[in-house]
């Protein structure tokens, strides 16, 4: 019966790889989907200190940065340096900085807008009571102070 | 007879993927954001005087500039300042000279409860680092949360991140966190 004769070669068939670009795919919208785009360049070293009683900062879109440490580049020198956004800034440049994040937000969200210090360990605490001097007088009352939480042994 | 369009290639697709997955995986970060969260007070209203308080009331948390603790005027150690906070904050029945005043309060779900008056004043130099005043600030968080657990074990029998928001709220306001920072000051320039 020439009906169920196998033609051709007898070897193992190819694996079909036409579903492994879906399989990748369906990986990068899990990852584009739990993940946030990195937002700002780091120019300052932040290496947060630890701590037990940590709180998550819950909306991300309503939270600005101010980070605090020394410089990446070492030809900048070694005082520590404040950073707002993408540039390095003085501490004039604070309400500034802080009105132009409110006028980013929705009217509605603005009290809620908390301000995250990132703050390297190794600071002193002078130029952190100045920052947050600077904020008390422009309104900006939340505050977090950015910290790894520390396990618990 | 229709011409037979040939098969599309699509071997390299999985690797056009692979690189737009790369991609995300280096520009993007899961991490959430942790930190400890404080409210800063308006600042003080020169017209205004500061309320007198009661020196039995104000527990004074000193930081110097070589990271050294002076609580009340003696020096601290940071290993028993959650031990103390906790002490010195939690409302003594009857009232102790030795520790703050207590306050009597109607308090939602929690019915009349003691309440303390004491206040933590925290002042630290400018030259204290920065890593040290973490560390202080979240032992002081620390025993309120201490605190706040004994008395959420007592009328509800649970810890205090285990009941409702209500619940929280209730205790949170029989144990209120006043933490109070002082006014900076150049200490070291002076």
């Amino acid at each position: 019966m020439s009906r169920f004769k196998k033609k051709g070669d007898k070897g193992t068939p190819a694996i079909s790889t036409a579903s492994l670009p879906d399989i990748i795919f369906m990986l990068l919208f899990f990852f584009m989907v739990t993940t946030t785009m990195r937002e700002t360049q780091l120019l300052v070293k932040v290496s947060a200190p630890s701590a037990k009683e940590v709180q998550k900062l819950e909306k991300k879109s309503l939270v600005s940065f101010i980070y605090i440490g020394e410089p990446v580049q070492s030809k900048l020198g070694t005082n520590t340096r404040i950073q707002l956004n993408d540039a390095f800034g003085v501490l004039d440049a604070i309400p500034e900085f802080v009105a132009k994040e409110r006028e980013a937000r929705d009217e509605a969200d603005r009290k809620f807008l908390t301000t995250s210090l990132k703050v390297d360990k190794n600071t002193k605490m002078g130029i952190v009571t100045d920052v947050k001097q600077k904020l008390r007088k422009v309104g900006a009352f939340k505050i977090s102070y950015s910290v790894t939480p520390e396990v618990e042994r | 007879m229709a011409l037979k369009t040939p098969e599309l290639n699509a071997s390299s697709m999985a690797d056009i993927a692979f690189l737009l997955l790369i991609f995300f995986l280096v520009t993007t970060t899961m991490e959430v954001d942790t930190g400890i969260g404080r409210k800063l007070s308006p600042p003080p209203d020169p017209s205004v005087k500061p309320p007198d308080i009661k020196d039995r009331n104000v527990m004074n948390i000193l930081v110097n500039k070589s990271d050294r603790l002076l609580i009340n005027g003696r020096p601290g150690d940071l290993a028993t300042l959650k031990e103390e906070v906790i002490l010195f904050m939690t409302p003594h029945v009857p009232d102790d000279a030795r520790y703050p005043e207590v306050k009597q309060e109607n308090i939602d779900l929690l019915g009349v409860v003691y309440t303390s008056k004491g206040i933590i004043s925290l002042k630290n130099d400018r030259g204290t680092s920065y890593k040290m005043y973490i560390t202080v600030q979240d032992q002081l968080a620390q025993a309120f949360t201490s605190i706040k657990d004994e008395l959420a074990l007592k009328k509800f029998g649970k810890l205090y991140k285990d009941i409702t928001e209500r619940e929280k709220e209730a205790i949170s306001d029989a144990v209120p966190m006043s933490v109070s920072e002082a006014e900076p000051e150049d200490v070291a320039n002076k």
